[in-house]
């Protein structure tokens, strides 16, 4: 048997959505993250449950980046391939690379099958896979193989062919398998005649590549040397739950969640529901707009409170985030961006809601916009968004993404302690109340709750006197609240932390980006930095207000790209703000950046001086002027 | 320290500051009156009383009342009260609604806090109309009601708001009018003693828009209404009609004495509070023109709160977990430590 050492490996796990290939990815992860790699995972999946078996639109795919150095994404293109069926290959070859590995299961590479994945011929006899290192493997059989003296029946038996792809993998990249057999016991601890199969197909797949000599090879990925501490596995949904649950905690304060299903975010009420012990509520609303009413209610109250959609969901909360900006009081909302425009594409990923937060809703409604950067990210996202709407007395949206809320990332767990507390405190003296009196630093009302005897008062969407908050129509009024409402969001700027900017103060290219691209925007980056090129990536953590940091650098570049995933929502803004004639990398297909995406667009940017060039898979857009 | 020791509370104390902008003649000035002087002989703590209400002419009444309000958006109210209620059990919450803020544009969030069966009290003022947009019909408009936007009469068929608090599941549901001072007072009080989603529907004059529309009812008491009582049969028109439970359990109209063609008193329904739900129905379908129209508490039934349970899952949670401990929280999952060499031990 012969070892060799890799420094990174990109794998990706493609079948059908009923074929268990987001379980056998999590779980290679977790081998991954166990055995000390830095790992990123992307998970792809289609809306459809159990999409029909064998169809091109059905493929469910996973696919994991471990590394021995530091990564940021779920890495470009797959250097493995391990497709259950035709219709995993047909759509997922083409970004395997050149000469990669490709274990397919034959079992499922029948006529009908075929067919549906629109294969004239049978590409593992045609020769159409010859540039790649095919391991052909009957998993279906094998499977049934090494269940023969079970006593499940034939379909049960067929289900736990995952474990035999997730055995050989693991021979393939010598992980532990004792951990993983511990994991599927208890998985399945409920129904252990499951457990038992799944651990016996497991171990064939693992025995399989022991025996079988096309295998000999064992692919070793050392560990990343890691900063010391303690890590966990995360994934953004698991992230910014945490992070809630602290930040209301750091508030001094109770926490209710209110949420009503929807893709990508409803993993957030999930987790959240099972921490009643914390004294947390969760409200599952009959819909997003009662959703949106109950977190209004309970900040009332005096509660922390947060509710979270996608943007069909905030779109229906949009005139009760406006009650919350009238009535100034404290609400979290995330919106975890998925594609769009209606239903859109539930289960991608897209950046497309960035004016929708900004804008979308009736009348000046200005609110504070921050973006998540990572999954890891989401949860001092939660806790700064927290903090400032209980600071502000604002309704506050924080932005994810379907990439980074699903994606999981090692994740170096915080010091709970040095995290400083923000203590709320709600006005109890009734001397000289008016409702609308303002701090002088950060313009918010005070916060006075239902049970305070002689403080009682009303509220509400009609406009308002700027002192007493009594309904007021008059002109004066009206405008001075509105510029007062604006003054106050334009506040938080100053407790806004510093610009993340990777690379110098000034150069020949800024690149600007938000959110759940950070990763692929910063590798980027540093490989250009690394061949001696003058580029710069500023990451946006506040949309709104726009961080402070960019006025400062943003003139000292000779060109500035915004790169983000939608027709260039931010470089709006920015040749807005700054009446720079800001270029586009702008991709709108489901999927986050690839490095490679990002470092031709900025070559080709620095090269020719006049415009980032669109790649094969991206647009970059060559008239800024019809979007400015 | 006035306040505190001040020992009765009067209607005036619970009167706001605010100028009432209802137009003269409307019935929410005798509601408000009446909600004001209930509210001061139960003695209330105003700090502790909170109304909420949407959009409409009918949801200004929270500026009015000096308690804490909320005048939110339109048709949202129960979903706003539901989660003040839930996050703070030690509040009294009301909800002030209309027929078109609650049962049009509001209608899911009014099903869904009733079947929750939230501990708010919803006060809905059915004046058949919309008022503040200037007189369209409104989901409870009879059947060929002229307005400005059914200039040739409205076609849909009206919402029978009891029937729909029933289907709902509301555990309290009554009815009066902004005429009945008295009735309103004694539902008023034993809402207030309820626990659990209550459901008012207060039959309210809109003079500029809809005005008479209840007028039967308030005239003709004797013979246009059935004032309900505990234990006493469905009689009307002072004792001499009553209601009788036909064939397809039709409700009939009966002369009621023990002379020929007429029905003696025992054969006529009895009114039970806590019947069950398809007698509360019977009642919810007497309604004006064929019938004479109850009043007064029509359906009672105890059952756990949506708060009560929210919290004892809060408490079960703590009793079998401990307090929430939030660095074991942080610390669950796949945690592993890297050491000072930067490996994995």
């Amino acid at each position: 048997m012969d070892t060799k050492h890799l420094d990174r490996v990109v794998i990706r796990f493609v079948g059908d959505s009923g074929d268990g290939m987001q379980l056998t990815g999590t779980e290679f992860a977790k081998a991954a993250a166990e055995a000390g790699n830095d790992i990123s995972t992307f998970p792809d999946f289609p809306a459809e449950i159990r999409a029909p078996a064998g169809s091109l639109f059905g493929v469910s795919g996973f696919q994991l980046h471990f590394s021995s150095s530091e990564i940021h994404t779920p890495g470009d293109a797959p250097d493995v391939l391990v497709a259950m069926n035709p219709a995993g290959l047909k759509t997922n070859l083409k970004d395997l690379v050149e000469g990669g590995t490709l274990i397919v299961n034959t079992g499922a590479f029948i006529e009908a099958n075929l067919k549906k994945a629109g294969y004239a011929s049978n590409p593992l006899e045609d020769g159409s896979l010859d540039k790649y290192k095919v391991h052909a493997v009957d998993i279906n059989h094998l499977t049934m193989a090494a269940l023969e003296t079970s006593e499940l029946s034939n379909k049960e038996k067929g289900r736990a062919k995952n474990f035999f792809s997730l055995g050989l993998v693991f021979w393939m990249y010598g992980r532990e398998p004792e951990s993983e057999i511990r994991r599927i016991y208890q998985q399945f601890a409920k129904k252990p005649e499951f457990g038992e199969a799944n651990v016996k197909v497991f171990k064939a797949g693992y025995h399989f590549g022991e025996t079988a000599e096309v295998f000999q090879t064992v692919y070793k990925v050392p560990a990343h040397v890691f900063k010391p501490g303690m890590y966990r596995n995360i994934t953004g949904n698991e992230a910014i739950a945490l992070g809630l649950v602290v930040g209301a905690e750091l508030a001094g304060k109770k926490l209710f969640y209110s949420g009503y299903p929807i893709t990508p975010a409803s993993s957030i009420l999930h987790s959240l529901a099972k921490y009643k012990n914390f004294g947390t509520l969760t409200f599952q609303a009959e819909d997003e707009i009662a959703a949106m009413g109950a977190a209004l209610g309970a900040a009332y109250g005096g509660s922390i409170a947060v509710t979270a959609s996608s943007g069909p969901g905030i779109a229906l909360k949009g005139e009760a985030i406006g009650l919350g900006i009238m009535t100034e009081l404290p609400v979290v909302i995330l919106n975890i961006q998925r594609g769009g425009p209606s239903t859109g594409l539930p289960t991608k990923t897209e950046q497309s809601d960035l004016l929708q937060a900004l804008y979308g809703r009736n009348g000046e409604s200005p609110m504070p916009v921050l973006a998540a950067k990572s999954p890891g990210d989401t949860f001092y996202c939660a806790i700064e968004a927290v903090k400032i709407a209980t600071r502000y007395m604002v309704p506050v949206m924080l932005l994810s993404d379907g990439y980074i809320a699903n994606g999981s990332e090692p994740w170096p767990l915080p010091n709970l302690s040095a995290l400083p507390r923000f203590e709320v405190v709600h006005r109890t003296n009734p001397d000289s109340y008016f409702v609308y009196e303002r701090d002088e630093r950060t313009l918010a009302r005070a916060w006075v709750i239902p049970g305070t005897p002689g403080l009682e008062h009303r509220i509400g969407g009609i406009e308002k006197d700027a002192l007493t908050g009594n309904i007021s129509y008059a002109p004066d009024n009206h405008e001075k609240q509105t510029h007062v409402r604006a003054d106050k969001i334009a506040r938080i700027a100053q407790d806004i932390g510093e610009l993340d900017l990777g690379g110098a103060e000034s150069g020949d290219v800024l690149v600007i980006g938000w959110g759940g691209t950070y990763g692929a925007l910063r590798q980027a980056q540093q490989q250009l930095a690394a061949q001696g090129k003058l580029v710069s990536h500023a990451h946006v953590r506040w949309l709104s207000p726009l961080e402070p940091g960019l006025a400062k650098i943003i003139k000292n570049f000779k060109r500035v790209i915004v790169a983000e995933l939608n027709m260039g929502q931010l470089r709006m803004m920015i040749r807005a703000t700054f009446l720079v004639d800001a270029l586009g990398l702008n991709k709108i297909q489901g999927l986050p950046f690839k490095v490679r995406e990002v470092v031709d667009a900025i070559e080709h940017a620095i090269e020719h001086q006049v415009d980032a060039k669109p790649t094969e898979s991206t647009a970059v857009s060559t008239q800024p002027q019809a979007l400015a | 320290m006035s306040e505190a020791v001040k020992l009765k509370l009067s209607k005036k104390d619970l009167e706001s500051d605010q100028d009432v902008r209802w137009c003269p003649g409307c019935g929410d000035y005798a509601i408000l009156a009446t909600v004001q002087r209930t509210l001061a002989q139960i003695g209330i703590k105003r700090e502790n009383t909170v109304f909420v209400s949407g959009i409409g002419c009918s949801s200004r009444f929270p500026y009015y009342m000096n308690t804490y309000g909320f005048h939110t958006i339109h048709g949202r109210a129960p979903a706003i009260a539901s989660g003040l209620k839930v996050t703070r059990p030690d509040l009294d919450v009301w909800v002030i609604t209309g027929d078109g803020d609650g049962l049009s544009i509001g209608g899911n969030h009014m099903i869904h806090a009733l079947r929750r069966n939230m501990d708010f009290k919803i006060i809905l003022f059915n004046n058949q109309i919309y008022g503040l947009t200037k007189g369209q019909y409104s989901p409870t408009s009879a059947m060929g009601t002229r307005a400005p936007s059914t200039p040739t009469g409205s076609i849909d068929h009206p919402l029978n708001p009891i029937s729909l608090a029933l289907g709902a599941g509301a555990t309290f549901i009554a009815r009066a009018a902004d005429t009945d001072a008295k009735l309103m007072g004694v539902i008023l009080q034993e809402a207030y003693k309820h626990k659990g989603a209550v459901f008012i529907e207060m039959l309210q004059n809109c003079p500029v828009f809809n005005d008479g529309v209840w007028e039967g009812v308030k005239d003709d008491p004797a013979g246009k209404q059935i004032a309900l009582a505990e234990g006493k049969p469905l009689v009307f028109a002072g004792g001499t009609k009553g209601i009788k439970l036909g064939a397809g359990m039709v409700p009939q109209i009966v002369d009621v004495g023990d002379g020929p063609g007429q029905t003696p008193v025992s054969e006529i329904v009895v009114h039970t509070e806590r019947g069950s739900a398809l007698y509360a129905s019977l009642l919810a379908q007497l309604v004006m023109p064929d019938y004479p129209i109850p009043m007064g508490v029509l359906y009672r039934n105890d059952k756990p709160t949506y708060g009560e349970l929210a919290a004892q899952q809060v408490d079960d949670a703590i009793a079998k977990q401990g307090t929430g401990d939030l660095n074991k929280l942080m610390y669950s999952g796949m945690v592993w430590e890297v050491g000072a060499d930067g490996t994995r031990h």
